[in-house]
């Protein structure tokens, strides 16, 4: 099948900085594609000189086909946009925004349904200055389907919302790809990128240091994972320590922390605890996660 | 066309729904002619040519209509939508920069003529205001001159880095000519060198070219050139100088 984006060796400077370094990536149709990276990284730089809304200084860009620069229009029309930073008149109502943008696309979608659909309908004579910061982010990727893209681009949508509102918002990202849209999300929360994203490119200083599934990435780096437990008294760590896969054994705080990797490393530490009879409490394992990968390619944490 | 239509609905609305502006543009010029009314009257004077004062005063203020919106409403609403990042959400449409500037102009010429309409029956119930000219003429010749001053307030908005030099820029333009032009203070009781120096303001030639037609004296046409070049240069500098972010 015939890639939805296309991007080879883009480059974007600005001043003295390259915001984006020679990226190249494909989105296929129907995926969530991730663009993962710190603030700062050159996502929101990469995502707007893909909808054509900046000049690249090289490399090639095609979406849905088109030149995003020459074709501007005719892109326009195909996509949905919700920019990380954007506003609308303060006085202009819910409705009246979305009943204006639908005027600007040949095809369109009626927009009562989209204001249903994303929680606005009893929101729909309020004034943009008066909606909530989630309110506002909802009736933005409201407006970014209004013409019923092929498209999607999210940059930073769930930004500035409570987690609850997060999870909810998540929900509706994968609605919108269960039409058989293609969403292409940007984001520093890693917990987004590894809930929502078919596969995702991770973005260090413009330019994508890791580009897989979230599974694939994780797994990539061998990371392992960890067996945590509550433990007072007798804890054979001797024992845990000898089992096949186990590579540390440690206590911290009364936690028995044991690192191993393998396919029965989990399973094989709660035999062994379970047959000792050794007395243990909220035992829990942790993964590997994006957060360890961005870290073991570029020793930084991506929240710093 | 449809989000032409659209547009100029949807920016009329906003500026009814501005208290500010409206005051600005509807009100204050009709507070000056009621405070001028009632100071100095209508009865016909020699030195307006056998008008009265209010009969020279409504051209004048039309003036101040066309200054209000152009060099105070249009450098603030345009460079405020850019700073508060409103246009770059447009530019991420296929909404094309002309339909949206075209809608703008339309509804800032309606703005325009209803004030005006305003001061007009305002002045006529009152004042009993006084007409020789051609009710076409006159009305043309506002909407020429109204576009010519848009056009430089687009330039100021395009220039401006920020809405509050646009807000100041717009300022330091419209007071002086407010004063000046004869807009408010009539141009006859001005001293001969303030006059003289004040007929190079556009905002005096746009006084002089309604006045002219409002007593039946054919169009001004020094004053119609001056205006000409000015439409024709602030558009032709305010169209590259217009920035979406």
């Amino acid at each position: 099948m015939q890639s939805v984006i296309e991007v080879s060796n883009l480059r974007k400077r600005y001043g003295s900085t390259l915001a984006v370094d020679d990226i190249s990536l494909t989105v296929q149709p129907g995926e969530i594609f991730g663009i993962l990276g710190p603030n700062g990284a050159g996502k929101s730089t990469l995502v707007e000189t893909i909808v054509g809304l900046r000049q690249p200084d090289a490399g090639a860009v095609r979406v849905l086909g088109l030149d995003p620069q020459r074709e501007h229009n005719r892109l326009v029309q195909r996509i949905g946009i919700q920019l990380q930073h954007a506003a609308l008149p303060d006085r202009l109502a819910v409705w009246e925004a979305l009943d204006l943008f639908a005027s600007f696309y040949v095809r369109t979608t009626p927009w009562q349904p989209l204001l249903e659909a994303w929680g606005l309908a009893e929101k729909r004579n309020t004034l943009f200055a008066n909606l909530s910061g989630g309110q506002k982010q909802r009736l933005f990727i409201a407006l970014a389907l209004v013409n019923d893209p092929e498209v999607v681009f999210l940059d930073e949508l769930t930004t500035g919302l409570d987690p609850q509102a997060r999870r909810a918002t998540w929900d509706l990202v994968q609605r919108i790809r269960s039409q058989g849209k293609t969403v292409v999300l940007v984001t520093h929360f890693m917990d987004e990128a590894q809930f929502l994203c078919d596969r995702l490119a991770i973005i260090d200083a413009g330019r994508v240091i890791a580009l897989d599934t979230p599974a694939n990435l994780v797994r990539g780096l061998d990371g392992g994972s960890r067996v945590i437990f509550a433990a007072n008294g007798a804890t054979p760590l001797q024992a845990l320590r000898a089992l096949p896969g186990v590579s540390q054994v440690e206590r911290s705080q009364g936690d028995v922390i044991v690192s191993g990797r393998g396919d029965t490393f989990v399973s094989d530490v709660v035999a062994l605890l379970a047959a000792s009879g050794s007395p243990f409490q909220n035992l829990r394992t942790e993964q590997a996660d994006l957060e360890d990968v961005f870290m073991a390619r570029t020793g930084r944490r991506l929240r710093d | 066309m449809h989000s032409f239509l659209k547009l100029s609905v949807v920016q009329f609305k906003l500026f009814l729904r501005e208290p500010v502006a409206f005051f600005f543009t509807l009100v204050f010029p009709l507070l000056l002619l009621l405070l001028f009314g009632l100071v100095w009257g209508n009865e016909p004077a020699a030195i307006y040519g056998g008008f009265g004062y209010i009969d020279q005063a409504v051209p004048g203020l039309a003036a101040v209509i066309i200054g209000t919106i152009a060099l105070m409403s249009v450098p603030v609403a345009t460079a405020a939508a850019r700073e508060q990042k409103i246009l770059r959400r447009f530019r991420a449409t296929p909404m094309r920069a002309q339909s949206y500037l075209a809608a703008q102009v339309v509804v800032y010429l309606v703005l325009a003529l209803a004030g005006m309409a305003l001061l007009i029956v305002a002045a006529s119930l009152f004042f009993g205001l006084r007409f020789s000219g051609n009710w076409f003429a006159v009305t043309a010749a506002f909407v020429f001159c109204t576009m010519a001053f848009v056009a430089v307030g687009y330039l100021v908005a395009g220039l401006a880095p920020t809405s509050r030099v646009a807000q100041v820029a717009g300022q330091l333009i419209f007071f002086p000519l407010m004063f000046l032009s004869g807009a408010t203070i009539p141009l006859q009781v001005m001293p001969d060198g303030v006059r003289q120096a004040a007929a190079w303001l556009p905002m005096t030639q746009t006084v002089l070219l309604l006045q002219g037609l409002w007593f039946g004296q054919g169009w001004n046409l020094p004053a119609l050139a001056m205006m000409a070049v000015l439409l024709v240069v602030g558009a032709l500098l305010a169209a590259p100088a217009f920035r979406w972010e």
